[in-house]
């Protein structure tokens, strides 16, 4: 799979530095996997085992942080992180049609990641940009006022960067 | 500094940046440096202006024009004309919808002229990143007025102001200051909770965005009251602005004294750090959210023991939500008499809203408690979007209920909204017309509730889960009679033995829907259909043979080429190959499509 990092030896000490960053204490533990999510883009399981060894806890309470936080992922997501807004204010104005199109569009579900590592998709509860719903988040950028039918547009977008 | 004649404030909420108001902040800066005017006009970026729906929004002082839907080309045109020649640039004035006349005044718009701006007072108005314009509002102020009180007594005017939580709870703000300072404890923490989940709410973030310093001041305040000299500020990692805003404002306060060591010479010291949330609803409760800030899974304990008495880290914490404390600074200034004043009974203030869904205006709101839901979605909402009927409107997120026709001219306060079976929480309001089926809608809840369910407890755990099961049964038109029964009793069982408030509220959609709308319910289960036509399963698509014109312009439309008939003749839909999909009757010209 694309974008999956190698546990080389510089990342397990870029990720111990952060550790050590936050004076290695076990009440920090989000403060760092919020550090090292950003810089690695995910935290896999072999990331989880190096803090869980440098803050001298179970790897299974990190674990349970990680999968418990709808924040953290343990899969690599896409270049372009595709959020759907399924908010109420969103729902009630279609937001369920647009997730929909994404999924037809991309053909693959919630969660996953496009083969040519371009697009993930996932959804998020609400961005706090009600007055343009249904909003999607693709990385940064906001998309509002969507309909399945623009759907195809904003992907196109994205696809033009690549050309 | 310098004297400027005009100011231009652009709106940098959230919603109006994802509609390129930084772009027209670019350009209005850059015409105005090209008219050579950059000693006379300056331009600021504030935080949200309210009325999301007309975004982006640019706003001139001294004369108080309103410009709605700018864009970044229109820049230009704004400084050459209005600012200028004097001249206003009618076709970016807001219309009224009612006259169809411009209206160029805020204070002149049906949104506006109901509202009562206390914890929003500042928003839209000062740049949140310069302390300085907060000060000549009167920011610090009610601060330094609070050092020259005893703590007993700037609690007696919150006590005495009625403040009650804004968090949802309402539970009033001056005895849990209280609670906090009568511990004795070697230290103890004030939290600021900005950990806004209710999807489709979005009041803290508008108010740590568009004047942080309000919320500093305010710990500050509640930190010398209750013998605290660490805050700390817990806020969704998915707020950057508001994070952003946040650290320049703290750094600015440092810089002038008014945070950290010593503070205004008076020998009190308070600083504040910033905790990150990672996306967990839960941990808006406050034992979950301490146990977060702790670096723990964000499950909720039993109280007691409160926060107040045993919180962060074992310390006395008290937790206040951030409309809580932007209403701080202005009843210490004014006096609880003048916050008194406004309000009902037992609900003093105002409360800010997110006045969001099936309105015509989509916005941020602040009424007197008292204001009527009809006031709030007729007057200052503009009514139903594209004149369609009102149906419900939904107040408290995932634990609040739905309201119906029948509570319009209820008045807002927290007993009133509790009694009808929703509550206050933290202000989301959703509103629904008749194409929102209810049964989808109390689903939607549920799921919500389900994903962020912490685990800890069962009744939370597996009775939401199997509500949910039910539901899907229903909408799927395979529900029964007893389901529904089965539905009801579930739900009580979770509200009465679930730990947290997230468990004990989350079958409120359910029974509040089940309540206002049985009907419905009986028309999914008995009837097998959704009045609503929402619920895919129960739909059913026809073509009107009289109306039918024989264009073809569904056929062609049509996914799985279920619709068959020759040109000019009128067609049919095949039911058996038909997914419901809906997009012929978006397509037909005629209205032909019907469905049952």
């Amino acid at each position: 799979m694309k974008n999956t990092v190698c546990m080389c030896g510089s990342i397990v000490d870029k990720v111990k530095a952060i550790c050590a960053e936050f004076n290695n204490d076990p009440g920090e533990l989000i403060n760092i996997l919020h550090k090292t999510q950003e810089m690695l883009g995910y935290l896999p399981s072999e990331v989880q085992e190096i803090i869980a060894m440098a803050l001298d806890i179970p790897a299974a309470k990190v674990y349970g942080v990680v999968t418990f936080y709808s924040f953290f992922t343990m899969k690599p997501k896409g270049k372009y992180p595709i959020s759907v807004c399924l908010g109420t204010a969103c729902y009630v104005r279609g937001a369920e049609s647009v997730l929909e199109e994404f999924k037809d569009e991309l053909g693959i579900g919630v969660g996953e990641v496009t083969k040519d590592g371009l697009f993930s998709l996932d959804c998020l509860r609400c961005v706090g940009a009600c007055g343009l719903a249904p909003v999607v988040m693709v990385g940064e950028k906001v998309f509002g006022r969507l309909t399945a039918e623009s759907v195809r547009g904003v992907l196109d977008e994205f696809y033009n960067k690549e050309k | 500094m310098s004297h400027y004649s005009s100011h231009i404030l652009v709106c940098g909420g959230t919603g109006c940046r994802a509609s390129k108001s930084s772009e027209i902040i670019d350009n209005l800066r850059a015409a105005v440096n090209e008219a050579g005017l950059p000693e006379d006009v300056l331009v600021i970026k504030t935080g949200c202006f309210g009325f999301c729906e007309q975004g982006p929004i640019v706003k001139i002082i001294p004369d108080n024009t309103f410009y709605v839907g700018v864009k970044p080309e229109d820049a230009r045109e704004i400084v050459n004309e209005h600012i200028i020649k004097g001249r206003k640039v009618e076709r970016l004035l807001y219309t009224a919808p009612e006259t169809g006349q411009h209206v160029s005044d805020s204070k002149h718009m049906n949104f506006y002229k109901k509202q009562v701006r206390i914890a929003l007072r500042n928003c839209g108005f000062i740049d949140p990143e310069n302390i300085n314009e907060y000060i000549a509002r009167n920011g610090y102020a009610a601060l330094s007025k609070a050092l020259q009180m005893t703590p007993d007594e700037v609690i007696k005017e919150v006590m005495d102001s009625g403040l009650r939580g804004r968090g949802g709870g309402g539970f009033p703000t001056g005895l849990k200051w209280k609670i906090t300072r009568d511990v004795q404890a070697e230290q103890k923490y004030v939290v600021c909770n900005a950990d806004e989940g209710d999807p489709g709410a979005f009041m803290d973030r508008s108010i740590l965005e568009g004047d942080p310093n309000t919320v500093i001041e305010a710990m500050a305040i509640n930190g010398y009251c209750t013998g605290a000299s660490k805050g700390l500020i817990y806020i969704r990692a998915e707020y950057p602005l508001a994070v952003e805003r946040l650290k320049i404002a703290m750094a600015q306060a440092r810089e002038l004294g008014l945070l950290g060591e010593n503070i205004m010479g008076t020998g009190f010291s308070f600083d504040i750090e910033i905790r990150y949330g990672a996306g967990a609803f839960v941990c808006g409760e406050e034992t979950a959210l301490i146990h977060s800030m702790e670096g723990k899974r964000g499950e909720a304990t039993v109280k007691p023991p409160f926060p107040s008495e045993s919180g962060y880290k074992g310390y006395p914490t008290n937790v206040n939500n951030v409309e809580t404390y932007a209403n701080i600074p202005p009843i210490l200034l004014n006096g609880a008499e003048w916050f008194t004043k406004i309000g009902t009974a037992k609900s003093k203030g105002t409360k800010v809203f997110a006045l969001a869904g099936k309105v015509n205006n989509v916005g941020l709101i602040e009424v007197p408690m008292g204001t009527t839901l009809r006031e709030v979605i007729f007057d200052i909402g503009g009514g139903i979007k594209d004149g369609k009927k009102f149906k419900a409107v939904q107040t408290g997120g995932p634990s609040g209920g739905c309201l119906t026709e029948r509570h319009l001219d209820l008045p807002i306060d927290y007993d009133n909204l509790l009694a009808a079976g929703s509550m206050m929480g933290s202000g989301g309001m959703i509103v629904m017309d008749e194409s929102d089926c209810m049964v989808a809608v109390s689903k939607f809840y549920l799921q919500f509730t389900v994903e962020e369910s912490c685990g800890k407890c069962a009744p939370c755990r597996i009775g939401n889960k199997r509500m949910y099961e039910i539901l899907e049964k229903i909408t799927k038109g395979d529900g029964t009679m007893e389901d529904l029964d089965k539905l009801k009793n579930l739900a009580r069982v979770v509200k009465d033995t679930a730990l947290c408030g997230l468990g004990q509220t989350s079958p409120n959609p359910v029974l509040s829907t089940m309540d206002n709308f049985w009907d419905e319910y009986v028309a999914h289960v008995k009837d097998k259909t959704c009045p609503a036509h929402q619920c895919r399963d129960l739909s059913h698509y026809f073509i009107d043979p009289t109306q039918c014109k024989g264009c073809t312009a569904c056929a062609r439309v049509c996914p799985v080429g279920a619709i068959s008939g020759v040109v000019k003749q009128p067609h049919a839909i095949d039911p058996l190959k038909c997914i419901r999909c809906g997009s012929c009757m978006s397509k037909c010209k005629f209205n032909a499509i019907i469905i049952k």
